[in-house]
């Protein structure tokens, strides 16, 4: 099931926490939400499962209205709210039972549908706890194990790995990543290496507005990437060389990275590349290269980039 | 029916679980036993096998006992924000009212059933008005209907348990006493709607063994205007 989003707002009063968003999610893909907090990601998330009405714009889920089919299309969506709110004092298999009953999962199914989502999530060993007694990261299992008990087409996942261990966040990456082959995952965080590690595509909102939309690689040449060059050259006076690759062709701007060890950051001129140049240069003047790393302009630079102004 | 019945098992179990029923059940037998039986104008004192003692006490614990029951029921979702989930569910706002309102109305209607023996005791006594007990637990029934309904919407506007406690019961309150007092105290066609809305006047006329349209349809306004509200209030979300 695909999710189609037109003109997206939804006001709080004057404010407007979601700002005429539009954009659409493929079947089978995973999209991650990425922004500061109080960005709107989450709002956009509570409009997608028709927990409140947006005030303007549609969304679309398989091609069909949400607000006029609720009913329906809730039974697709499987979601994990932003702080992962469970009743303490229930049991985690009567409560997944309960979200089974009210998924409308036929009864004879709903044990074995149990025990397997239960290992799923790796809940195994703590399966006849309480809720409340369960640590912050087997309450984020829950959490996702009700959201998948029904098998959802559509997964909406609100800052999945908040709270959880390293360990666990590998886990639950590796699982949501397992999901998505098959499903439609939205997922929000503000941790930027999670969102490359798992999402197929960045929406990057601020401000309740859209403000990059594509894959990692994409975002990076949109911000307009110029190479960066960390070099090392060897058997030559430190001087000489800096004023030699400044003189060639395709650098833009020479800086000491470390002067006793004689290393240089080498800014290329937008659109070019100085590495042929660097290397000839060397072999011209029988320095000596012994490094040369491309220094890539990080996701973290971007997202500071398009957020902060 | 069947998503409601859902959450109303879920509430129950809710309920039995966490003692909040039993500690409810024995605190109304408790009450109503004492004052039944044991202090004052008890039943003993009318010299005819009659429930009557009995349902004027109930009229009044029931009173301050629905309250505290139904105050967690939309609160402790909203606060832990577990309403969300409810919600993002299949289930739609008037499920999710009528399931909490089934749960709080089986409780009392257990708490009642539970004053049974009072009825077995009486008719081994004396000459028991069967048709006077029936429409004695009728009204309150009824009544607890009414009251259920005003306690769920208090609980659906605050997060905090002890105001929609306080809230219902001072909503309560005007239904119970004030409008009575008040219809006492004015004439006119003012008097009669202060008459009418009196949930004493009512409620007697059904203990009194009339069963008439007109007091049911009285309780189940006053149920289905908080139910109403409540689901009002459930879609403000929507607004802010």
């Amino acid at each position: 099931m695909n999710i189609k989003v037109n003109n997206l707002t939804k006001k709080y009063g004057i404010q407007a926490a979601v700002d005429d968003v539009s954009f659409e999610v493929k079947t089978g893909e995973i999209v991650g939400f990425l922004g500061p907090n109080g960005a709107g990601k989450t709002t956009t998330m509570k409009i997608l499962t028709n927990f409140i009405a947006p005030t303007r714009g549609e969304v679309f889920i398989g091609d069909k209205p949400m607000v006029e089919e609720a009913e329906e299309l809730k039974r697709h969506i499987g979601y994990l709210p932003e702080n992962n709110p469970l009743y303490e004092d229930m049991p985690i298999i009567d409560y997944l039972e309960f979200v089974a009953e009210l998924q409308h999962i036929p009864s004879q199914e709903i044990p074995e549908r149990i025990k397997d989502i239960i290992r799923k999530v790796g809940l195994n060993d703590e399966k006849h706890k309480k809720i409340g007694e369960l640590s912050k990261g087997y309450k984020q299992r829950v959490g996702l194990a009700q959201a998948l008990i029904h098998d959802p087409e559509i997964l909406i996942l609100d800052e999945p790995t908040t709270g959880l261990d390293p360990n666990q966040i590998v886990e639950i990456r590796k699982l949501i990543r397992e999901l998505g082959k098959e499903k439609t995952v939205i997922l929000s965080t503000h941790i930027l290496p999670e969102v490359e590690a798992i999402a197929d595509r960045i929406l990057i909102i601020n401000k309740g507005k859209i403000v990059a939309n594509g894959t990692a690689e994409n975002l990076r040449s949109q911000a307009g990437e110029t190479e960066t060059l960390l070099v090392r050259i060897e058997d030559g006076d430190a001087n000489e060389i800096f004023t030699a690759l400044q003189g060639l062709d395709s650098v833009a701007l020479v800086d000491f990275a470390n002067r006793q060890n004689n290393r240089f950051e080498v800014k290329s001129k937008a659109q070019r590349s100085s590495k042929r140049d660097i290397f000839k240069l060397c072999v011209e003047r029988g320095w000596v290269l012994t490094e040369m790393t491309p220094n890539e302009q990080k996701l973290e630079d971007i997202f500071r980039q398009l957020t902060i102004n | 029916m069947r998503t409601i019945w859902i959450l109303t098992k879920k509430e129950l179990r809710g309920y039995f679980d966490s003692l909040i029923a039993y500690v409810m059940i024995i605190l109304f037998l408790g009450f109503s036993g004492f004052f039944t039986w044991l202090y004052g104008s008890d039943i003993f004192f009318l010299g005819q096998a009659s429930l009557r003692t009995f349902f004027g006490i109930a009229y009044w614990t029931l009173f301050f006992f629905i309250p505290a029951l139904t105050m967690r029921s939309l609160s402790e979702e909203k606060r832990s924000g577990a309403i969300e989930l409810l919600l993002t569910k299949p289930i739609s706002d008037w499920q999710l009212i009528w399931g909490k309102f089934l749960a709080n109305f089986l409780i009392i209607v257990i708490a009642l059933a539970l004053t049974f023996p009072y009825v077995i005791t009486l008719a081994n006594i004396g000459n028991l008005d069967g048709g006077a007990v029936f429409l004695g637990y009728a009204g309150l029934l009824l009544m607890s209907a009414a009251y259920i309904g005003i306690g769920i919407f208090t609980s659906s506007i605050s997060q905090n348990q002890i105001v929609a406690f306080l809230f219902a019961l001072f909503i309560g309150l005007f239904f119970h006493v004030i409008f009575g007092v008040l219809a006492s105290a004015s004439t006119g066609w003012l008097g009669g709607l202060f008459n009418y809305l009196d949930l004493s006047v009512h409620f007697e006329s059904i203990s009194r063994g009339v069963l008439d349209t007109k007091d049911v349809i009285y309780f189940l306004s006053i149920m289905f205007t908080g139910l109403y509200l409540s689901v009002i209030s459930l879609a403000k979300r929507n607004l802010n």
